[in-house]
């Protein structure tokens, strides 16, 4: 089988991206189920990308003209998805951040009153 | 009855002296008054002022936004247990004579959270501010099933069992609608009371702009989809 060399250096980049997910998922930075997602995910890249009839096949199956159409098409609702999903993540991180921002704000109320008294004795 | 007064205020030097000097100590109906300023991490003098006019200030360590300002205002009034909450802009556009209207349906039980509007009167108001309230009213309408003269009013008053019940989660600009959605959602008794703000250059300048309109709009309905 020959490779092209566009082939050759998208394979080299999944590789890479495969093995970050294998480390990050051996730190326990990246759950279970994000790893089964990743590597399906990047795993059927690496599949398409070697072997392109691949996708043509799926595409027929699911009524898409072309192998190449459905590669863009599933990777712009992935993309989507992903942005969303950061979306609600920042959001939450913000409002984890309101709430530390308040809980100093009182922290630092409750020791000013405390101090006081003794303060004027 | 005690009741505590509610002060977001973000790099507010030049108004919140004259805001807080200007509220009254005593209300019909009250025995105690209490102010807090929430000083929402101003890189001003604002908190150093609020301070020295002998008020209860909440240092925010770095700006949250009006919603992060109002969570804790409400944190520290369910905390300290007070019977009426009312919220007060501090930029100098609502004046402090309001304060015994809006608590009267609360006073009397009638009401459990009141707002002051700003477009029951004929007081004269700019334009684009119209068109911005209106435009918010409509929106929190159709997401939240209230309608209010006025949404993006920061005059409100709250009975102790509204303070108890609104748990609020926006931040931003987005937490004037969200009330009421807390309001539709604890199925909380609502009205309005007619007040005419001061529209200085200076409050015109703070308030809600034209351009926050978007990412407000977006704010919300992304919170839908959630």
């Amino acid at each position: 089988m020959h490779l092209v060399f566009t082939q050759v250096v998208l394979s080299i980049f999944i590789v890479f991206a495969l093995s970050r997910v294998f480390l990050r998922f051996k730190s326990g930075e990246v759950t279970f189920l994000g790893f089964l997602f990743w590597i399906l995910l990047f795993g059927s890249a690496l599949a398409i990308i070697i072997y392109p009839p691949i996708s043509g096949g799926i595409a027929r199956i699911l009524g898409i003209g072309r192998g190449v159409d459905l590669v863009i098409y599933t990777s712009i609702v992935l993309l989507f998805y992903l942005v969303f999903r950061l979306y609600v993540y920042l959001q939450d991180m913000r409002h984890e951040l309101t709430k530390l921002v308040q809980k100093l704000a009182m922290k630092e109320l409750d020791e000013k009153n405390e101090k006081k008294p003794s303060s004027q004795n | 009855m005690r009741l505590l007064i509610g002060i977001p205020a973000y790099n507010e030097e030049k108004m919140i002296g004259v805001v807080i000097s200007s509220l009254p100590k005593r209300l019909t109906g009250v025995d105690k008054v209490d102010i807090v300023v929430v000083d929402d991490g101003s890189e001003d003098r604002t908190g150093e002022i609020a301070q020295s006019k002998r008020v209860t200030v909440l240092r925010h360590i770095i700006n949250r936004g009006l919603g992060g300002a109002l969570k804790t205002i409400f944190a520290f009034a369910l905390e300290r247990n007070y019977d009426i909450l009312v919220t007060f802009d501090a930029d100098g556009q609502h004046e402090s004579k309001y304060i015994s209207d809006v608590i009267k349906p609360i006073l009397s039980q009638k009401s459990d959270v009141v707002i002051g509007t700003r477009w029951k009167s004929k007081a004269h108001v700019p334009f684009s501010r119209r068109l911005i309230n209106q435009l918010a009213n409509v929106i929190t309408f159709i997401l939240y099933h209230v309608w209010t003269s006025d949404s993006q009013s920061g005059f409100r008053a709250f009975n102790k069992n509204s303070i108890n019940k609104i748990k609020l989660q926006t931040d931003g600009m987005e937490v004037s609608s969200e009330f009421f959605k807390e309001i539709k959602s604890n199925n909380l008794r609502f009205s309005e009371i007619s007040i005419i703000p001061v529209y200085s250059d200076y409050s015109l300048e703070k308030g809600q702009r034209l351009s926050n309109a978007p990412s407000v709009m977006i704010n919300l309905l992304l919170r839908l989809l959630r």
